[in-house]
């Protein structure tokens, strides 16, 4: 067993936990947003922080990547981290402003404002979907493709593949949700009640056969008028 | 393509840890770019998902998913050789050549590519077309080079001179190989050895074609100077004792496969060379 100090509380846990599993056990919130259960935790994007150390060596770690140590000092809401936090949702905020898990981090930890310029991105390349394929679907149908500014996720060679088996698990995980696996293919596609309003559910001729469990739908509620 | 090819590739290359890259170097080397089915058959031979090669083959800007031209140019748009201009030498080829940088001409001559940086950072600006590398480029100079690559750098290659034939040479220590499949000069695989003369240390690269003296080489190395050849394998000294018969500098063996020695001279620019296929006795 591994002693440690979580807000000042004083726990044991065993060798391998993670400072987010420990925290959550004793029932400290951490957000989180690229962790899920079950899949092998990637630390991409930073909104579980916590603060480890003290003093002038204290320092922001991801909580969802960062083993429990013997004596360490956690602090999973000091004034830093929900600086931090706040400046991570801000900047997700940033490139996806019109996905529904961002917009509901902003409002729960009280983001008011957004000072960056809007992206729209349709990707904040969290991994989730790639790892769900993998790990959980063993179809390894998708993944990360090139690098720095480039780096996107999808199929190899932008086309559909046979590993693919449409199952939709990779739309279900994304925080984004722009089909990615099948909106090459608009009669394929599946909606995965993702409720961020992307092209699929705009674009009404090319996806008019989506399969769509939204019930009501506000596209199609647009659509209608 | 040939599926044996790929898996004769894959094959060589399954002991080493992360041989990925080696097989994706190989198979470049072979067909100058990755094909879509090759990725798909290294991925079969491999059993490791596509979209893994895939993601290392789009991750390094070394490799190529499009078919390249027939001379690969590369502009270094490096620190160092911005401030010294490169940028206007970039957009004077991009303007004669007709394409932007990552772009091959129409008539798949010249395949342009900026890169940052290539080490030669003193030399700058730098331009490299087939492995030949050209200093302190003007973009006044950018006319003569490509001209100079349509000719063909490479030229007095003479695959059908009976005279001209290609080596497979290795380190008289330790019997490794010395040749490097991944970088060609002349059409055929490099020799790659270590030199060092002052306090410089770097690699060169020379045509394994008897009788041709083509070098690539990391450092700007000053004509005459006098090199110490090293093994890369076993980092043993190769310089061995007897005088070249030109200027006298010391020779360096290399074992030849098959039977027989061949030495060259160390001094940058000596051309003197000797290939003794008869005498062997080790
Ligand atoms: S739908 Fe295809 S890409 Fe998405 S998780 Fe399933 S197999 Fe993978
Ligand atoms: S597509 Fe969605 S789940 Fe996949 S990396 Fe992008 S945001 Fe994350
Ligand atoms: S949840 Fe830890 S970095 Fe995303
Ligand atoms: S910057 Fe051009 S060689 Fe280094």
């Amino acid at each position: 067993m591994i002693n440690l100090t979580i807000n000042g509380l004083k726990v044991s846990v065993e060798k391998g936990t993670t400072l987010l599993e420990a925290a959550q056990f004793f029932g400290f919130p951490i957000p989180t947003l690229c962790h899920m259960e079950g899949l092998s935790p990637y630390g991409a994007c930073r909104l579980c922080v916590v603060e480890i150390g003290e003093g002038p060596k204290a320092k922001l770690v991801s909580s969802c990547t960062y083993p429990a140590e013997e004596g360490l000092k956690v602090r999973t809401a000091s004034r830093r981290v929900v600086k931090a936090r706040k400046m991570v949702i801000e900047l997700l905020l940033a490139t996806a402003p019109q996905s529904k898990v961002i917009q509901d981090l902003a409002s729960a930890h009280e983001v008011r404002q957004q000072r960056f310029r809007q992206e729209y991105e349709d990707c904040i390349l969290c991994g989730l979907c790639a790892r769900m394929c993998k790990e959980q679907m063993m179809a390894n149908a998708i993944g990360f493709r090139g690098r720095g500014e480039k780096r996107s996720l999808g199929a190899p060679f932008d086309i559909k593949n046979e590993v693919c088996r449409l199952c939709g698990g990779c739309i279900y995980v994304c925080p984004v949700c722009m089909l990615r696996c099948t909106y090459t293919e608009p009669e394929k596609a599946i909606c995965g009640g993702c409720a961020n309003i992307g092209p699929p559910c705009v674009e009404k001729e090319k996806f008019n056969d989506m399969m769509c469990y939204m019930e009501p739908c506000v596209a199609c509620e647009i659509r209608k008028e | 393509m040939k599926t044996d090819d790929i898996a004769g590739i894959v094959e060589k290359h399954k002991d080493d840890r992360g041989g990925l890259i080696s097989i994706l170097e190989a198979v470049q080397a072979k067909y100058s770019y990755l094909p879509e089915n090759a990725l798909k058959l290294v991925s079969e031979k491999t059993g490791r998902p596509l979209v893994d090669i895939y993601g290392v083959a789009t991750f390094y800007r070394h490799f190529s998913l499009k078919p390249r031209g027939k001379h690969l140019l590369s502009c270094c748009l490096g620190t160092a050789c911005h401030v010294r201009n490169a940028p206007s030498i970039s957009k004077e080829i991009a303007k004669q050549l007709g394409v932007q940088p990552g772009e091959t001409t129409p008539d798949k001559e010249f395949t342009f590519e900026t890169v940052n940086c290539l080490g030669a950072c003193a030399l700058g600006p730098i331009v490299v077309v087939d492995g030949h590398y050209f200093s302190n480029v003007r973009a006044t100079k950018v006319k003569e080079i490509l001209e100079a690559a349509r000719l063909g750098l490479d030229k007095g290659l003479a695959k059908d001179d009976s005279r001209v034939f290609p080596l497979d040479v290795s380190c008289p220590r330790c019997n490794h190989s010395l040749m490097d499949e991944t970088h060609y000069i002349d059409g055929y695989p490099s020799i790659r050895i270590t030199v060092s003369f002052g306090a410089m240390h770097g690699w060169l690269r020379l045509s394994s074609l008897y009788g041709r003296s083509p070098a690539t080489h990391e450092h700007l190395i000053p004509k005459d100077t006098i090199l110490n050849f090293f093994c890369p394998h076993c980092h043993a000294e190769l310089n061995g004792v007897s005088p070249c018969s030109e200027c006298g500098a010391a020779m360096v063996p290399m074992m030849v496969r098959g039977g027989g020695i061949v030495q060259i001279c160390s001094r940058r620019g000596c051309k003197g060379h000797v290939l003794d296929l008869t005498g062997v006795n080790i």
